[in-house]
């Protein structure tokens, strides 16, 4: 499992869908989806702040250069 | 440091749309950027954009008054709207425009010219 799976399964246990595609093979740029339960009563703009929390030291150390995400609630 | 942070400030809630973004609307340097940019203009929306790339330091300081880590970030009247990804699913939905209509009067469109902001 990647680094990146890894701290998304460890914030996101409950979610039904978690995948994490690394877009250009280059280990920097990421496509994330989540769906989960617990997004449907959240805006869009808190979905993805919580999407951006789990991933917070990859975005902060440089090992994320670009990060896409989609999120859906179940 | 002070300084910049009132500046970035300024922008975020002086500008009907901010969008701080890495280039201008002219050379934009990042595809993230490109689609916020794009979205915001099949809005129709007024844009001040503002470029990240001169300084480390704008960045920094917008990460922390925004509480976004990322680049592009939106802002409506001084409201964070969110990045690319949450500005292009809004504008596909429909609910930027209505965002826009409410916040900024249904006339927002009116007059709109894309212009840049320097704060540093």
């Amino acid at each position: 499992m990647s680094r990146l799976e890894e701290l998304l399964r460890n914030a996101f246990p409950e979610a039904t869908e978690l995948n994490v595609v690394d877009r250009t093979g280059t280990g920097d740029h990421f496509h994330v989806t989540v769906k989960s339960a617990r997004f449907e009563e959240l805006s869009l703009l808190e979905q993805h702040r919580l999407v951006n929390q789990a991933l917070a030291e990859p975005l902060a150390d440089g090992t994320i250069h670009e990060l896409r995400i989609t999120t859906r609630g179940s | 440091m002070e300084e910049l942070r009132g500046k970035i400030q300024t922008v975020i809630e002086g500008e009907p749309v901010a969008l701080f973004m890495k280039g201008t609307p002219e050379m934009v340097m990042c595809g993230n950027s490109m689609r916020a940019l794009e979205a915001l203009r099949r809005a129709g929306a007024p844009v001040t954009a503002v470029d990240i790339l001169p300084d480390p330091a704008i960045r920094q300081e917008l990460s922390a008054l925004s509480g976004w880590p990322t680049i592009p970030q939106v802002f409506v009247r001084g409201e964070l709207i969110g990045g690319a990804d949450v500005v292009e699913e809004l504008e596909a939905s429909g609910e930027l425009v209505q965002k826009l209509e409410h916040t900024l009067g249904p006339d927002y469109r009116d007059g709109r010219a894309e212009k840049t902001a320097a704060v540093i």
